[in-house]
């Protein structure tokens, strides 16, 4: 029997291979098929220049909460609360910058700070006095809510400050400026020469990751996985970046939330932390029982959320200019929605960044896609609920027959 | 002879990959306890469920025949209709309903959908007087011990009319009062006329119940052994689940015992539910340097709560004591606190409290001691692989990997994998909880080698277990436990069943 052998690894063959990790190879092709689709049914607008820019403005907090989200998820918790921590932090910002007239780099930082004190207060009950954190969140939801009608008195307040706009609404400038932006058809070269380089280390990162897990009998996917996915992301990567350079560039957002997919993902992937979240999701009185501080994991999962969710409150309230009472209602749906469609499992202990992410592009251009095409936001609803469902069905699906 | 109830002819299971069974064949007298014992991994579970049609007809080779008639099972309800009854190991029992309202789950007594209670429980009363059971039939689940939660299964077993029986290991969670009082309704219950197939690793109790043994290996029929024809001894059925004579059951081990390593003086515990009732008493007890000692005791004798008391307080309140290692103080108030202080220990419970089930091996390995594999906090992918390959190898773990889920080992493997999770924690005093439960013979022996090689190197290995002959087989020392407190420290020598029981006892009538 094969389960008998202690035997050296073998390289697992390509049929094998794609049946164990169906998932997430399943999840790119979705999005590339989705992106085609809505590519052809919009007559090509959802690739332009202009849209992708909003693609990415209008999913950039999805996703960066997403990243918060799905360590909660993966710890056997869930947040509801994310939406109204957005409209509370985005309303104190806008009272800090306009009323009281702070600079947007003192602003930054106590809003993520009141953020991080926000999930931390929701953090201690769920943590140490151990209630459920759908109770605890939905408590939270009420009053973080409720907290921000009143500081606002019901009312927006704008517009801000351009220092603080950026943070959203800005671009990396064009210092390389190689032509002249007002006759050719690239306006922005950082776009793609930062594309091209990202494109070349990623590359150049995986060929070396293989080479060190050879040499060490680690599990590798076959080179032809390795080297079709490599292509469709570069190129997708690269037509965007082209994309992107031919009309303003990189928006700043691009780039915080590249670097939080990066940060978010090294740590959950590379570090004791990471792995911490995910056995304690998996078996949280094993992972207790082997030294783990279960509490203090938890509650600084709940930290982080909060401090993520305030970041995302801030570019939300910088991009539309006004801090609205409602802003970020039923951002928490989304969220959640994107983390599950990525593949996390509601029973803790499953999931990854990168699923996330994609589940975030993948709800963000059906959105835009549909918008584009006039479809009505009750329909679109209906639709998305039967993709996150899909999605999961999909899931289970495997997981039984597997 | 009484004539044939069942008969299960040239099964065939496969498995993607795995020949589960190969024409297994198993034949039960009507009236008659028919044993079905095996290693683990040797086909039992999928025998049964091959008869109760949790794997249907068609999905399998070979052909069953009940009652004279060739059946085609197809749902498990198709087997249920026809009197064949499942136990299983992990008890099916609602824990927040009654007693009554378990028993007729699924199956009520009801008219258009509204249930007669006072039928209802009327029927319960007479189910619960037949098994034996004192309590009444509005007790909650949860409320009452795993024995008694046994008893109710019997009864709904019994309020469906039940023509076989088959318990899958019956008395693996019970202690010797609940086992023995178990095999007894089992005996009755034949004298009755019921036909019963019993899987048991616990080969006194076999010995003790049964007609006839039907040994299975690797999935297929080794042979079957009639009880009353000869007298058949537990070695002799080790011979044909292992297909060797088992000469020693317990490696040899030559002590060689240095200066004390764990020292705990007047541990005092309270419950950790009922909080003013104090559950251990001045519980004092030493281990030292490679030496194996025991902890006996029945169920619920404080054992497992001494453990995980003294384990960073994992269990209980009120804890009060003093615990020195190698002479000194040690603080073990929380489990890494335990873990720096050199202390492991392996869970009885491996599959709720030990492994994460969803995880590979290598991150089970590593868990307890993610700084040994990382630095700074990021964790080296080539270091932790080398660790968890080398325990692999060093424990012979059987994986097609270290990338196996910890979900898909057999119970000794996984045991072997939680024992590498601690070894990497480097422990000077291991604790052993029921270290070798629901784990096949073979394995067993594993585990006791593993066990000497760790005395050998010097470490304290605390033992619990319930199975009295392993820790006269492997122990150097044996306190026995009764109610909360030490009431014996028995030498090798002084050791023996009886005298275990003797403390017990006395100890028992003192109070």
């Amino acid at each position: 029997m094969s389960t008998d052998t202690v035997t050296q690894r073998t390289q697992p063959s390509v049929g094998e291979y794609l049946k164990k990790n169906i998932r997430e190879y399943g999840l790119l092709v979705a999005l590339v098929v989705i992106m085609i689709f809505f590519q052809i049914l919009t007559n090509g607008v959802l690739f332009r220049p202009v849209n992708i820019t909003n693609l990415v403005l209008q999913n950039s907090f999805i996703v960066i909460m997403a990243l918060g989200m799905l360590l909660i998820i993966v710890a056997g918790h869930i947040d509801l609360s994310v939406g109204s921590i957005v409209a509370f932090t985005g309303a104190m910002s806008a009272i800090m910058l306009v009323k009281w007239g702070l600079p947007a780099v003192v602003v930054v930082p106590l809003a993520i700070l009141m953020g991080a004190i926000m999930g931390a207060a929701q953090g201690y009950w769920v943590a140490y006095q151990k209630i459920p954190s759908f109770i605890v969140t939905l408590a939270g939801m009420l009053v973080f809510r409720g907290m921000t009608y009143v500081v606002l008195s019901g009312r927006p307040v704008g517009p801000f400050p351009k220092e603080f706009q950026v943070l959203s609404t800005g671009f990396v400038p064009d210092f390389l400026s190689i032509t002249d932006p007002s006759t050719s058809l690239i306006k922005n070269y950082v776009a793609l020469v930062a594309v091209l380089l990202l494109v070349g280390y990623a590359f150049y990162a995986g060929l070396r990751e293989r080479r060190l897990n050879a040499a060490n009998e680690t599990e590798n996917e076959p080179f032809g996985f390795f080297a079709v996915q490599m292509a469709i992301i570069g190129i997708v990567a690269i037509f965007i970046g082209f994309q992107l350079s031919t009309y303003r560039g990189l928006p700043n957002v691009l780039i915080i939330m590249g670097l939080l997919i990066a940060l978010y993902t090294f740590v959950t992937t590379r570090t004791t932390v990471g792995r911490r979240i995910y056995a304690m999701g998996g078996n949280e009185k094993a992972a207790k029982l082997s030294g783990i501080n279960t509490e203090r994991l938890t509650f600084y999962t709940f930290v982080n959320m909060g401090a993520l969710a305030a970041l995302a409150g801030m570019i939300i309230a910088a991009r539309l200019n006004s801090a609205t009472p409602k802003a970020g209602v039923g951002f928490e749906l989304d969220v959640i929605a994107a983390c599950f469609i990525g593949g996390a499992s509601a029973s803790g202990g499953v999931g990854k960044i990168t699923g996330a992410v994609i589940g975030a592009f993948i709800m963000g251009v059906m959105n835009n896609g549909m918008s584009i095409m006039g479809i009505g936001i009750d329909y679109q609803q209906l639709i998305k609920g039967l993709v996150l469902l899909a999605a999961v069905f999909f899931d289970v699906y495997n997981k039984n027959k597997g | 002879m009484s004539k044939t109830l069942l008969e299960m002819r040239g099964i065939t299971k496969t498995f993607p990959g795995v020949k589960a069974l190969d024409n297994v064949n198993l034949k039960v007298r009507e009236g008659e306890i028919h044993a079905l014992v095996g290693e683990n991994g040797a086909g039992k579970s999928t025998l049964m469920k091959v008869l109760s049609g949790v794997y249907p007809a068609g999905s399998y080779e070979g052909e069953i025949h009940f009652d004279g008639q060739v059946r085609h099972f197809s749902t498990i309800s198709d087997s249920e209709h026809l009197g064949i009854i499942i136990i299983h190991q992990e008890l099916a029992l609602v824990p927040l309903l009654s007693i009554a309202e378990n028993i007729f789950l699924g199956n009520e007594v009801a008219t258009k959908g509204v249930i007669d209670w006072k039928q209802t429980f009327r029927r319960t009363q007479e189910l619960l007087d037949k098994v034996g059971l004192k309590d009444s039939p509005g007790t909650l689940i949860t409320d009452i011990g795993v024995g008694k939660q046994q008893l109710v299964e019997i009864a709904k077993a019994l309020s469906k009319k039940v023509r076989l029986l088959i318990l899958d290991e019956p008395t693996a969670s019970l202690n010797e009062k609940d086992s023995d009082a178990l095999l007894k309704l089992l005996m009755e219950f034949r004298t009755q006329g019921m036909t019963s197939i019993i899987i048991s690793h616990k080969l006194n109790e076999i010995k003790k119940v049964a007609d006839q043994i039907t040994i299975l290996r690797d999935g297929g029929t080794v042979e079957t052994l009639d009880c009353h024809n000869e007298d058949i001894s537990e070695d002799r059925i080790i011979k044909g689940m292992v297909g060797r004579e088992m000469e020693d059951r317990y490696p040899a081990r030559e002590p060689d015992i240095g200066e004390t390593l764990l020292e705990v003086k007047n541990w005092n515990v309270f419950h950790q539910h009922h909080r003013d009732r104090q559950f251990l008493h001045d519980v004092s007890f030493t281990v030292r340097a490679g030496e194996v000692v025991g902890i006996a005791g029945l169920m619920g004798a404080g054992r497992t709560e001494t453990a995980m008391s003294l384990f960073g307080r994992s269990w209980g309140h009120k804890i009060t004591g003093d615990v020195s290692m190698r002479g000194k103080p040690v603080d073990v108030s929380t489990i890494p606190k335990a873990i720096d202080a050199g202390l492991a220990y392996v869970t009885e419970d491996r599959k709720h409290l030990g492994l994460v089930l969803i995880n590979n091996i290598m991150h089970n390995t590593t868990l307890s001691n993610l700084n040994g594999v990382s630095s700074n906090m990021v964790i080296n992918d080539r270091q932790e692989v080398k660790v968890a390959s080398d325990y692999r190898s060093k424990l012979r773990i059987r994986s097609h990997s270290i990338y196996q889920e910890t979900v898909n080992l057999s119970g000794g493997n996984q045991q072997k994998v939680v024992l590498s999770k601690w070894l990497f924690t480097n422990p000077e005093v291991l604790i052993l909880d029921e270290p070798t439960r629901g784990i096949d013979v073979g394995a067993k022996f594993e585990i006791y080698s593993i066990i000497n090689q760790l005395a050998a190197e010097g470490k304290g290995i605390l033992m619990i277990s319930s199975e009295m002959p392993e820790l006269l087989g492997t122990c150097d020392r044996i306190y026995v436990m009764n109610e909360g407190r030490i009431v014996a420290e028995l030498s090798k020598a002084e050791a023996s069943q009886e005298s275990i029981m003797r403390a017990i006892m006395r100890s028992g009538e003192k109070h």
